[in-house]
């Protein structure tokens, strides 16, 4: 009862139209300013994915100008890492901490506003460089120089973006620690946070470790190119190499800020529907942890063969594989919550398990790729595509999708089309196999990444690949289609939604009301 | 009802026989593993990605077949009742230090691997490999010989969009002049880059390395059988990363001999581009003094 009286009376939003969501302070507005902004972008980087496969389809240049072609692998994963991977986990972040630490909203509200309202124009920017005179950067999401250095009058509009979705992560990623660390609600100690929570915060701290190295790095090259430095031309006395070692003590840590959360997220799903509590909290958030921590000493396993000292290959070698143990533990954990429990199969149960096993076999390409001697037979080769597309795809994006079902009601205040996720799942998960699994053999039979071109050897494995790019990109209109159809109604959603979730964001009521938490809850 | 079964199998057989016979001549192969080596080093590579493979199939089979008979066993529909049980040190403990182990047993041989591999002592021949965009330079340090090594002409055709030319057996895979070297010996490479970076790569040698300017990266191969071994560009160089190609011509050592000496025996060196040029012009003005003389 007094949850209704308390509805009756809450403040709706401010403003309206287009005011309400420019100036907006609310952590629900802006989760979904970010996640509806993922969605757009994800859509982009997909249509670039299915450029890219299209070409591919046959040997032969059929569609695309090679310059162009790598125009679009380089913005494909721009696009996908900074506009739909990193935003939709910073929305998902807006609207469930609060709601499950018990906040009112997150921290720092203002700022909040502003971390979102960065990134637009920064897309903006980045996608018009594809309009420029020599094109869009078309040297790798990796920038690597000298190439990067060749692009045409895009370079610096590319690194003002990159410095823009910096900025803004950064500044997203202080008001959750800031959230976190002091809005909790009273009796809720670290030890007793939800999972996903805890995986949100460590990979807060990353995001504050890497992205000003990467800020660094390209602000370096910036130079290089306008002022007259020398930092990584060999020419004045610098080192391409040092480039790549900046580049990827970002890059490392950047891989798991795309997968922590989803590990996260995973953690909730799946005891939800076992009906059981989450095997082993204490060695889930160690072990998160550990992958954290290990995630700073690793990254020159990305740069195998640009000549190393024997020691610095058996170092960054010995310690990629130890990476396999905690990721391990999670897997076993997860394994041991569904061991005697009372499954059943939603949406986002079915995502959460095409997670497990379909991120598990990324996880172990990614312990055979950490083998120098056959790493460096899989160096930049399909394989390597093939296994960060295993952990990114079917890990981090089905963990956003799992999530994005989990919580759909709770925002909505309607139960989403039960069939028509369903349909979703299969098709995705059908498709994302047909996709990616024949990119590991085109890769062992030596077939380079980034090449518009290929020998004929490799024609029927890329056919097949093409096809399963179709099928999950048109896939995907299917979700877009259950959601719109779930913002515009749908059987309405209880409070608890599923059967018995544990977490504070299912005591209020569905939809949940624009302002929750008003006075803290009791935990 | 036998009936039916049997045109059923008949009709799969049917399918599979057209599926075969359109795949039989379009397919060169469809390699699902690491080619042959011609290397021994590449041989103990190949065994140790093999043996990380068979680690990783056995870790799946468990993990997944747990799972699924997790998924099949405790189900809801079934009337699977949940446990409450939410932590087992010991069993923490067991999936902790099995894998830390099993990590030691494959770090092990493979470090093995990884010392011979970086050992470039020795070497029989050595070959300086300098990477320019879109083509490789090959400069044999103990012979004076020198030249560049392009794409093919009918590959550089058929790739030009839209071509719609048939595309030959080696099509990017074919050069002008392939690096040409002898049976049985260590064959040192210094790379290096004119422009950008680019990586030498053969994978039937299992070799890669990084041409980097400013920097001489080294490695070696010792090829075991004679032949035509064919790689290309592995790192992203720009525009014609997909159109430089690496062949590998691998001779006896009496070939080897007669072709060094086929290059060098004229004692002029293959012209370099400005020595072509220089040469060009001092013939030209030989001509203009030999017309001025003549008037």
């Amino acid at each position: 009862m007094s949850d209704t009286t308390h509805e009756e009376h809450h403040d709706g939003p401010h403003a309206s139209g287009m005011w309400r969501w420019l100036t907006t302070t609310n952590h629900k507005d802006i989760g979904t300013l970010y996640l509806v902004f993922s969605l757009i972008m994800f859509l982009i980087g997909g249509t670039m994915a299915l450029i890219i496969r299209t070409e591919l389809f046959q040997p032969g240049l059929q569609l695309v100008d090679p310059h162009f072609f790598n125009q679009m692998t380089t913005m494909h994963a721009l696009v996908m890492i900074f506009g739909a991977l990193m935003p939709a986990f910073v929305g998902l972040a807006n609207w469930q901490i609060p709601l499950m630490v018990g906040a009112p909203d997150m921290a720092l509200p203002r700022m909040n506003n502003w971390s979102f309202w960065i990134l637009p124009p920064a897309f903006l920017l980045l996608l018009s460089t594809l309009f420029m005179p020599g094109g869009a950067p078309a040297g790798g999401w990796t920038l690597y120089p000298p190439l990067i250095l060749q692009t045409g009058d895009a370079f610096p509009f590319v690194v003002f973006s990159l410095h823009m979705l910096g900025a803004s992560s950064i500044l997203g990623a202080i008001n959750i620690i800031v959230t976190i660390t002091n809005m909790r609600a009273p009796g809720m100690s670290f030890m007793k946070m939800p999972l996903f929570v805890w995986t949100w915060l460590i990979t807060a701290y990353l995001l504050i470790g890497a992205m000003p190295v990467l800020a660094g790095a390209i602000t370096m090259l910036l130079t290089d190119r306008y002022f007259d430095t020398s930092f990584f031309l060999a020419a004045g006395g610098g080192d391409p190499v040092m480039f790549q070692h900046i580049f990827w003590f970002f890059g490392h840590p950047e891989v798991y800020i795309l997968i922590l959360p989803a590990f996260g997220i995973i953690s909730q799903v799946i005891p939800t529907f076992a009906r059981k509590p989450l095997f082993g909290y204490t060695s889930m958030v160690i072990a998160t942890s550990a992958i954290a921590f290990l995630s700073y000493v690793v990254w020159a396993h990305h740069m195998f063969t640009v000549g190393m000292p024997q020691a610095g290959l058996l170092f960054f070698m010995i310690s990629t594989m130890f990476i396999a143990v905690p990721t391990g533990v999670k897997i076993f954990n997860w394994l041991a919550t569904l061991w005697r429990g009372s499954i059943s199969f939603e949406t986002p149960m079915l995502f959460a398990i095409a997670f497990v096993v379909l991120f598990t076999i990324g996880g172990f390409s990614g312990l055979m790729l950490a083998l120098v001697p056959a790493d460096i037979e899989y160096h930049d080769t399909y394989f390597v595509v093939a296994h960060f597309h295993y952990v990114l795809v079917p890990g981090a994006i089905f963990g956003v999708i799992a999530g994005v079902y989990y919580w759909l009601p709770k925002w909505t205040g309607h139960m989403y089309n039960e069939t028509l996720g369903k349909w979703h799942f299969w098709l995705s998960t059908i498709f994302v196999n047909v996709l990616f699994f024949p990119q590991h053999f085109l890769g062992l039979a030596s077939m380079p990444r980034r090449i518009p071109d290929y020998a004929v050897q490799f024609t029927e494995f890329n056919m097949i690949s093409t096809i399963g790019a179709f099928g999950f990109g048109l896939s995907q209109l299917l979700f877009v289609w259950m959601l719109i159809k779930c913002v515009k109604g749908g059987e309405k959603a209880t409070e608890k939604v599923w059967d018995e979730p544990q977490g504070l964001e299912w005591t209020v009521p569905s939809p949940a009301p624009y302002h929750t938490f008003e006075t803290a809850p009791k935990v | 009802m036998n009936c039916s079964k049997a045109q059923g199998r008949w009709l799969f057989l049917g399918i599979a026989a057209v599926a075969l016979a359109m795949a039989g001549p379009a397919a060169a192969d469809w390699a699902l593993d690491f080619p042959a080596s011609a290397t021994e080093l590449g041989n103990k590579v190949r065994g140790l990605h093999h043996m990380a493979l068979i680690i990783c199939v056995v870790m799946g089979i468990i993990v997944f077949g747990a799972l699924g008979y997790s998924l099949v066993k405790f189900r809801k529909s079934q009337g699977a009742q949940a446990a409450k049980f939410s932590h087992s040190t010991k069993a923490e403990i067991i999936w902790t230090v099995i894998p830390v182990l099993i990590l030691v047993g494959l770090a092990i041989p493979t470090a093995r691997v990884l010392i011979e591999m970086e050992d470039t002592q020795a070497a029989d021949l050595r070959i300086k490999v300098t990477g320019y965009q879109w083509k490789w330079r090959y400069e044999y340090l103990d012979h004076g010989i020198s030249f560049f090594s392009n794409i093919d002409d009918a590959s550089n055709a058929a790739s030009i969009r839209g071509a719609g030319l048939e595309l030959h057996e080696h099509y990017l895979r074919d050069v002008d002049k392939p690096m040409v070297v002898p049976v049985g010996k260590k064959v040192k490479l210094q790379l290096t880059s004119n422009d950008v970076i680019h990586a030498w790569w053969v994978p039937e040698f299992y070799v890669k390395r990084d041409a980097v300017p400013g920097t001489i990266n080294e490695t070696w191969f010792k090829a075991e059988k004679p032949g035509s071994y064919r790689g290309q560009c592995a790192e992203l160089c720009g525009r014609g990363h997909g159109f430089m190609p690496i062949v590998v011509e691998v001779l006896a050592q009496d070939e080897f001999d007669a072709w060094v000496a086929g290059l060098t025996a004229p004692a002029e060196p293959e012209p370099e581009p400005e020595a072509e040029a220089e040469a060009a012009i001092s013939q030209a003005s030989t001509a203009a003094a030999g017309g001025a003389s003549a008037r």
